[in-house]
């Protein structure tokens, strides 16, 4: 079984973490996920850079700018996570733009996530539709999870529709917004996870964007099975360096 | 085949809704009333209405008799220079603008690069009394000063671009982040025939009126409605969709799309999309795209502010494509030098944009009889700091 569909099984509600693979050095990556894993956190996002990320916020903006500036690029990204499940066995997404997998070639891509043993993928701008049409073979061929995100603004109906495209979990979007601009939750908030919460969904929901706290974080998966935090820990690592994680991920549970 | 989009809002390979979760009710909204809107007879009277008394349409379709004499061919030039504003992109603004008040918006952003669509958006935003945001990269306004101040005259809200290389494309990615941010009453004004479906195919239809009134005023001159040639600069290519649009399935029209080759095609300054880029994905839409080995957005370079985009509508990579139009690209050089030409040779200043698609007129050979439409998108007048500093006016 993936190990994705594995780890949201288990009774307890899932930490995930959100990184810029490259940040704040080139050669970090494999540290941070191993002290994540160490230090009890359940799934990781890896973030494959890209110069022109759409749906994010300033600071994960900057780290992405910074990895490309350090040499970061999906084969580098490759090479450092070649011998990951030789240390690490939660979890693994790799969540990133779809034109750099598409210069790779989505295939190829898929090909490698899954000899490394990447469980799956979150790529924000490619849309389900298209991805039910041209991808969905390619990524169970390689058996990676596409995961997809729904928001405040979602229809029921095509809720439902990614509900049915998805095996994994639903990405659900907190509030409408770029990543790491809320502070907080407020009723309109909680009304919407609830709303989901009640939909009944075959998927489980994790909630990310406006995750940054244990305050937030308890929120969240009160309704959802989890939720991913990013920009807050993005932050993290860029006034601490890479030395405090461990007291990052202590604080939040 | 058929050069227009397809029901699913592709250009052959090219075009789509490559867009996050986040902006698809957004887009939704718009690919499902845009058609249905801009067919309502209200709506094309008001439009039609505002085209005739505010931006002074029909332009003319001048016939410059001393560059034909020249080139010894009839070459006519569409005067878009003429609109209000100062160049074709107001016919756009002013459709989307109407566009979004039906849809009951009361928010306004756009993108800028040059300013050209950064004004003509202020400029109908403050026709309707519509709050209006524009982003701009924070190189561009200080490259742009001139346009800066007659947004900030027209009572837009100017917010500087700070990410990425502080051009166009990031102003593009922050208009896309606000709407994302302010999905319920913003209204998206994209400037080119780029962006998501259905921006691409709307933005061309608004630009259309170039074309529509091409054939009619051919047919009044030379008692035909189709020239031989048409020839029109692309950056993102609002212009030029719109010279092309009721040529595009007339076979016997040459279509000819001028690239900006920057101080080379392979000089490593370039804009010259079709020449440099390869297929990929950039603000929602498949299509021709500058970018790194590793699918990295590459920052283009042009003299000319309106032509540095890294990507280019999914039309035209679908004419580059199947060779329907024929791509050209013409240097800084050639294009600052026909900016005196045309000047001093019929007495009209061009945009440097506009410049570049004359320079076509040195690099092929016209028969005698040959109709050439030429269209002259827009003033000098935005142009003339780098003019000055070119030529050391």
């Amino acid at each position: 079984m993936n190990r994705i569909n594995k780890k949201l099984q288990e009774s307890k509600k899932i930490l995930s973490i959100y990184f810029s693979a490259g940040y704040p050095n080139l050669n970090d990556t494999v540290q941070i996920i191993q002290d994540l894993e160490k230090n009890g956190v359940d799934m990781i996002e890896i973030g494959l850079p890209f110069s022109d990320p759409l749906a994010d916020g300033p600071t994960i903006q900057e780290s992405s700018t910074q990895a490309l500036h350090n040499g970061m690029n999906s084969q580098v990204l490759f090479n450092q996570l070649k011998d990951i499940r030789k240390t690490v066995s939660i979890p693994l997404i790799i969540m990133g733009y779809f034109n750099p997998m598409l210069q790779y070639g989505i295939e190829n891509f898929c090909k490698k996530c899954s000899e490394i043993g990447i469980d799956g993928l979150i790529i924000p701008d490619l849309p389900v539709d298209v991805f039910a049409d041209e991808y969905k073979t390619t990524f169970e061929k390689y058996g990676l999870k596409n995961i997809f995100l729904i928001t405040p603004q979602t229809s029921v109906e095509r809720i439902h529709f990614i509900d049915g495209v998805s095996d994994g979990f639903i990405y659900m979007v907190s509030s409408a917004s770029v990543t790491g601009s809320q502070t907080g939750f407020g009723s309109v908030q909680e009304e919407y996870f609830k709303r989901i919460a009640d939909m009944n969904l075959k998927n489980p929901q994790v909630i990310g964007f406006g995750i940054s706290d244990k305050q937030t974080f308890t929120q969240a998966t009160q309704f959802a099975k989890g939720a991913i935090i990013g920009s807050a820990f993005i932050k993290d690592l860029t006034t601490n360096g890479i030395g405090r994680i461990d007291a990052f991920v202590k604080a939040l549970k | 085949m058929s050069y227009n989009v397809n029901e699913k809002g592709y250009y052959g390979e090219f075009g789509g809704a490559f867009i996050p979760e986040m902006l698809y009710p957004n887009v939704e909204e718009l690919r499902q009333n845009y058609l249905k809107i801009t067919a309502e007879p209200e709506f094309q009277a008001e439009f039609e209405e505002l085209l005739k008394e505010y931006v002074g349409r029909p332009t003319p379709l001048y016939f410059a008799k001393r560059l034909s004499e020249e080139y010894n061919t009839k070459i006519y030039l569409k005067r878009e220079d003429l609109c209000h504003t100062g160049a074709h992109k107001i016919n756009n603004t002013i459709g989307q603008i109407l566009l979004a008040k039906r849809l009951g918006k009361t928010r306004i952003i756009a993108e800028t690069g040059a300013g050209q669509h950064g004004v003509a958006t202020a400029t109908v935003c403050a026709l309707m009394g519509l709050e209006c945001i524009v982003y701009m990269g924070e190189v561009d306004i200080k490259r742009q000063a001139p346009n800066v101040a007659r947004m900030k005259m027209l009572g837009a809200e100017v917010r500087p671009a700070m990410s990425g290389s502080k051009t166009l494309k990031d102003a593009t990615n922050e208009a896309i982040r606000d709407w994302i941010n302010n999905p319920v009453d913003t209204y998206y004004i994209i400037g080119s025939v780029v962006g998501p479906h259905p921006y691409p195919d709307m933005v061309a239809r608004f630009q259309s009126v170039i074309s529509k009134e091409i054939k009619e005023q051919l047919l009044e001159k030379e008692g035909r409605e189709n020239p031989d040639y048409v020839i029109a600069c692309v950056g993102g290519g609002s212009n030029a969709a719109g010279t092309y649009y009721h040529f595009l399935d007339d076979k016997d029209v040459h279509i000819i799309a001028v690239e900006a080759a920057g101080l080379g095609v392979d000089s490593g300054e370039s804009a010259a999309t079709s020449a440099l880029g390869k297929v990929g994905v950039i603000h929602g839409s498949k299509t021709l795209l500058m970018q790194s080995l590793d699918g990295q957005i590459t920052e283009p370079y042009s003299i000319s502010a309106g032509l540095d985009y890294p990507g280019v509508g999914p039309m035209h990579a679908n004419l580059f494509k199947t060779g329907r139009a024929q791509f050209i690209s013409i240097t800084d050089e050639q294009a600052m030098e026909w900016g005196i030409k045309l000047s001093q040779k019929e007495g009209l200043i061009p945009a440097i944009e506009s410049a570049h698609a004359f320079a076509v007129l040195d690099e092929m050979k016209f028969k005698p009889d040959d109709v050439v439409v030429i269209n002259l998108s827009g003033r000098g007048d935005k142009d003339l700091n780098t003019y000055i500093d070119y030529f050391k006016l």
